[in-house]
């Protein structure tokens, strides 16, 4: 119920995002989501692909230092509400989120939530008990 | 090896371990003749001699040394090319180079009687570490003008191993030679080394699973955590050996297997500490700049050069038996030191802060500016897949560490700030730390 979400430093300079997209542009990767991570020197690039492992060794033999994540991909209704529904399941527990990002999915107003939890599995049973549906890897790439 | 194992004893190493009264008496001997050769052939002593009233028949004692005059680099720059030479071009049989950071090069020549004497402390420096004959010496110096490559050469088929004259560069390539020759002794600068380490884990290759045993790295200060980073990462013991053109090249003094300082080659180079800002001797133990003599070098010899590298000699006698006194390993030198904003800062101590981060040896780069008047520095760390988190807060903490590190070590904060990988240029040779834009 985990994905692989690839995480790269890119310095805060113009061009330095270029590289490792065009990169995997060459090699027909496929990025289903993305988010930048910014602070005034650097940022951190995190990815979602269709082939993470092909993606990072490609991007480890460019010399770009990858780290592979297990992040959680929740489904949601893509109208008012959707978040805060996931949000609630969460409350009232110690599970704590790194971070988050978002995307529409699909074509009939369903949507993406990606997290980036410390504990993930624990996440997933939380999730899961309040019937919230946590997207598989095929799911999600296949989508 | 530990100290407690008995000496590494090779035959050419004898004079290392020659009764203190009959080396003293050869460097006595060998002094007197250097200083007279030196007087009567080259125009700058000569003059310096006479400014001081001071003719070679002066010389009483050993200890006279101290009353001889210094050469400094700015001798070998001002003189350039020949000025220094004190025999003829047609007993000069080679001549090397420095790379000149700045302006001209400074040119060292050598009879066929200095290559000799370089070769056999080359041999003897070898010995030390533990090399012989049947070992397949990998040498990864620069061949050509910089005394490393040839030197290193030398003493290698002297001692009857087999050189792979390799040079530095291309790094795919030193490690395949490493794997497919079956290298057991390695020589190159030791920043050079760490890149090969990188390149080899990124390549898949465990460095120790190979044959390799020995390593000799030199040509540019390197720390005891290197030496464990080095020591962590291969099943090399690394051995630290010093030189420079100005004396010899590489084989001035050497590790040997207790690893506690470097034997100096004293019956061929007479060394000295003295205060840096007054220029006189310190006694045994105490640190300052290392003065060098050569005392069988006839091409070009040097009388108490200053090497501007920083040590100590120490008096007690090594485990190993070796009578020669041994110098501290350089930390730093005289002239590395960078002053910014009123304090002191070598760049050693940088190094030394950013390993104690633990698990890391990141490649790093100091830069300096100046900024409306006020000098800024900066440290540049790339970012290695032991450091990158996917969290900012995490990364932004490890800069925080960094400077808080730096900071404890240097007393003033430096801006620190993390940089993509391979972004700061390797070095094949001497690593660049310092780029100095003031």
């Amino acid at each position: 119920m985990k994905i692989k979400q690839l995480s790269l430093f890119v310095e805060n300079k113009p061009g330095h995002l270029l590289a490792p997209c065009r990169l995997l542009a060459d090699h027909h990767i496929d990025l289903r989501a993305l988010s930048v991570a910014d602070t005034q020197h650097f940022g951190v690039l995190r990815l979602i692909v269709a082939e993470p492992d092909q993606a990072a060794k490609l991007l480890e033999d460019k010399g770009f230092v990858v780290k592979t994540t297990e992040v959680l991909a929740v489904e949601v209704e893509d109208r008012p509400g959707g978040l805060a529904r996931v949000l609630a399941a969460l409350e009232g527990s110690p599970l704590n989120i790194e971070y988050m990002y978002a995307f529409p999915f699909g074509h009939d107003d369903r949507a993406v939530l990606i997290f980036r939890f410390d504990d993930p599995d624990a996440a997933i049973a939380r999730m899961q008990a309040a019937a919230i549906s946590v997207l598989s890897t095929t799911e999600i790439l296949g989508g | 090896m530990t100290k407690d194992q008995p000496p590494t004893f090779h035959p050419v190493s004898a004079p290392d371990f020659l009764p203190p009264t009959q080396l003293r008496g050869l460097q006595w001997d060998r002094l007197r003749a250097i200083v007279a050769h030196t007087y009567n052939h080259v125009e700058l002593f000569r003059q310096r001699m006479q400014e001081r009233s001071l003719t070679p028949a002066d010389l009483t004692t050993l200890a006279d040394v101290a009353r001889l005059p210094f050469t400094v680099k700015s001798d070998l720059r001002d003189t350039y090319p020949f000025g220094l030479f004190a025999d003829p071009l047609r007993s000069i049989v080679r001549l090397h180079a420095s790379s000149g950071t700045t302006g001209k090069p400074i040119v060292v020549a050598y009879t066929k009687q200095d290559l000799a004497v370089w070769t056999e402390v080359m041999v003897r420096s070898f010995a030390a570490c533990g090399i012989h004959e049947g070992d397949i010496v990998q040498n990864a110096y620069g061949y050509g003008l910089f005394t490393g490559g040839l030197g290193a050469h030398y003493g290698a088929e002297g001692i009857g191993a087999t050189v792979i004259p390799i040079s530095g560069g291309n790094t795919d390539r030193q490690i395949m030679v490493l794997k497919d020759f079956g290298v057991t002794a390695i020589c190159c600068t030791p920043t050079y080394f760490l890149h090969i380490v990188d390149r080899a884990a990124q390549l898949g290759v465990d460095m120790k699973a190979l044959p390799l045993r020995i390593g000799v790295f030199g040509a540019e200060p390197w720390t005891e955590s290197m030496r464990k980073h080095i020591q962590a990462n291969t099943s090399i013991d690394p051995f630290d050996i010093y030189g420079l053109s100005e004396i010899i090249g590489p084989g001035v003094a050497v590790e040997c297997p207790c690893h506690d300082g470097l034997h100096v080659f004293e019956d061929h180079f007479y060394p000295e500490i003295i205060d840096p800002q007054t220029g006189a001797v310190l006694p045994d133990g105490q640190e300052g700049e290392l003065v060098l003599t050569t005392l069988s070098k006839w091409a070009m010899p040097m009388i108490r050069y200053r090497t501007r590298d920083i040590s100590a000699l120490i008096p007690e006698p090594c485990p190993c038996g070796r009578t020669l006194r041994r110098m501290r390993r350089i930390g730093r030198r005289s002239d590395d030191m960078l002053i910014i904003r009123g304090v002191n800062i070598y760049p050693s101590q940088i190094e030394a802060a950013m390993l104690e981060i633990e698990g890391t040896l990141p490649h790093y780069q100091i830069l300096l500016t100046r900024e409306h008047g006020l000098d800024q520095i900066e440290v540049q760390v790339e970012v290695t897949p032991q450091l990158f988190s996917d969290k900012v807060g995490a990364m932004e903490a490890l800069a925080t560490r960094l400077g808080d590190t730096l900071e404890r070590v240097l007393g003033i904060r430096i801006k620190v700030t993390l940089v993509e990988p391979r972004t700061i240029a390797r070095s094949e040779g001497k690593a660049k730390r310092v780029i100095d834009r003031r």
